[in-house]
């Protein structure tokens, strides 16, 4: 189907997007990558009656690498982070998290802020943004504000942003050193919207956990933290360990069922994945602390 | 209405459009480039991808609006003179990489961004790459091979119809 009519918009500024959106309301709509929007529009499942376009917003696109963080402008496309080789050192979990969203020809106009506004409870963003507790910089025509990536998704495509506000920019902490970090998903496609996606980082102190975070996408209305470190910490590794905490911490999922597969698949799936997620983190940060002394 | 002003296979376009107008349909409809292809109009098929400044995209998933200072390549600006095959046209000529052909131009569009990226892929990365392009009835093991040949002639292989594994 062909999209309704709209006015269309392109400010050069965030300022001037922001005043158009503070303008217009719930009438209007920010135009991002448009690989979620604009098949939507096709279909007529949206209709806004304008679409402010970001695309000639200057310096949304950005990658800035701290010692601490990655920030990223709101318009960066996956297919930049997918390629950057400073993100796969500061952040390979999100650069292997990139690399599972749809096909390439949709990475090259897909954004991490579109994503992350989007919110689909499936996507691999929103999962990582939550796994690390990324800050999402918000901002309307009277400021902005920093918004913790846990207190972000409601629900599926509802997000703690209002109609007035757009995603400036996204502020990921890196990876502690020595942090094993895994990212797992199952599709019954390549480039399809993952049944469940499992992202996981834990750290080792003497050959035992010291710590763990693990986040599910799939299986909720938005992506959901398991508690995984009350389970590990203090463990030693082993097969037996994870899928033990696999199993208690997805037991309490009830993941809806669809056309795609039941609750109970899902749940299953979730379990399976975060085994083979523990077990791949486990196996990178073992990999991190065995270094010879005196090498880093 | 708004005017776009753009580079498509190597000519300047002015042109008025109005925001709804897609891509793919500003290129087939209005300018009549109806070698890109419209199979799902959602992102799905891969048939309507073009070159946007290098890049392929999907022509259904943007607005006409959009490529005001762009530079676009269709399957019209593949061939080097207008007449004989790409490389990769060529390929999947020889190799039987279509039926119908509905799929093709994506493919072939897909293929030109993957080779410029990568000159020597692996299998394996050639599926990964065109999995966002479908095809309903050559089957895939024919478009695969026409990839390799494609990617070995580039390379300077330059020895038409040895492409059936004797490379490795």
């Amino acid at each position: 189907m062909k999209p309704a009519a709209f006015e269309y918009h392109d400010p050069p500024t965030t300022a001037e997007a922001c005043e158009l959106l503070a303008q217009l309301g719930d009438e209007a709509k920010p135009l991002a990558g448009g690989q979620s929007l604009v098949p939507l529009m096709n279909m007529r499942l949206a209709t806004p009656r304008h679409l402010i376009d970001l695309r000639n917003v200057a310096g949304l696109s950005d990658i800035t690498i701290s010692d601490t963080s990655v920030t990223m402008g709101s318009m960066t496309t996956q297919r930049q982070i997918e390629l950057s080789p400073a993100i796969r050192k500061a952040c390979p979990i999100l650069t292997e998290a990139t690399t599972h969203i749809a096909h390439f020809q949709i990475r090259q106009r897909g954004t991490i802020g579109g994503s992350i506004a989007h919110a689909d409870p499936a996507a691999e963003l929103p999962l990582i943004t939550v796994l690390l507790d990324a800050r999402i910089v918000a901002r309307r025509a009277d400021g902005t504000r920093s918004i913790p990536a846990r207190g972000f998704f409601y629900s599926a495509f509802v997000t703690e942003l209002d109609e007035t506000e757009i995603v400036e920019s996204i502020e990921l902490p890196r990876l502690a050193d020595g942090e094993g970090w895994a990212f797992e998903e199952f599709a019954r496609r390549q480039g399809d919207f993952a049944l469940v996606g499992v992202a996981a980082t834990v750290t080792l102190t003497d050959g035992k956990y010291s710590g763990a975070r693990l986040a599910v996408s799939g299986v909720a209305s938005a992506p959901v933290l398991l508690p995984v470190a009350e389970h590990l910490v203090g463990e030693r590794p082993s097969p037996a360990l994870y899928r033990r905490v696999a199993a208690a911490v997805t037991a309490g999922l009830t993941p809806g069922g669809d056309i795609h597969a039941t609750g109970e698949d899902r749940r299953d799936i979730a379990g399976h994945l975060t085994e083979v997620a523990l077990a791949a983190a486990t196996e990178r940060a073992l990999q991190l602390t065995d270094r010879p002394a005196g090498r880093r | 209405m708004r005017r776009v002003r753009f580079e498509l296979n190597g000519q300047t376009v002015e042109h008025e459009v109005v925001p709804r107008l897609l891509l793919s349909d500003f290129l087939r409809d209005v300018l009549g480039f109806t070698g890109t292809h419209v199979g799902c109009e959602q992102g799905a098929c891969g048939a309507c991808t073009i070159l946007l400044n290098g890049e392929a995209v999907r022509s259904c998933l943007m607005f006409a609006v959009q490529v005001d200072g762009a530079t676009i390549r269709t399957i019209e600006g593949v061939s080097p003179d207008g007449t004989s095959l790409h490389p990769i046209q060529q390929a999947f000529h020889e190799n039987y990489g279509l039926q119908c052909g509905f799929c093709t131009p994506g493919f072939v569009m897909s293929t030109c961004a993957l080779l410029a990226e990568n000159p020597a892929p692996t299998e394996s990365e050639i599926r990964s790459h065109l999995s966002g392009n479908l095809c309903r009835c050559a089957g895939y093991e024919s478009i695969v091979q026409s990839v390799r040949q494609a990617a070995w002639e580039l390379a300077g292989g330059n020895c038409a119809g040895k492409a059936d594994g004797d490379d490795e």
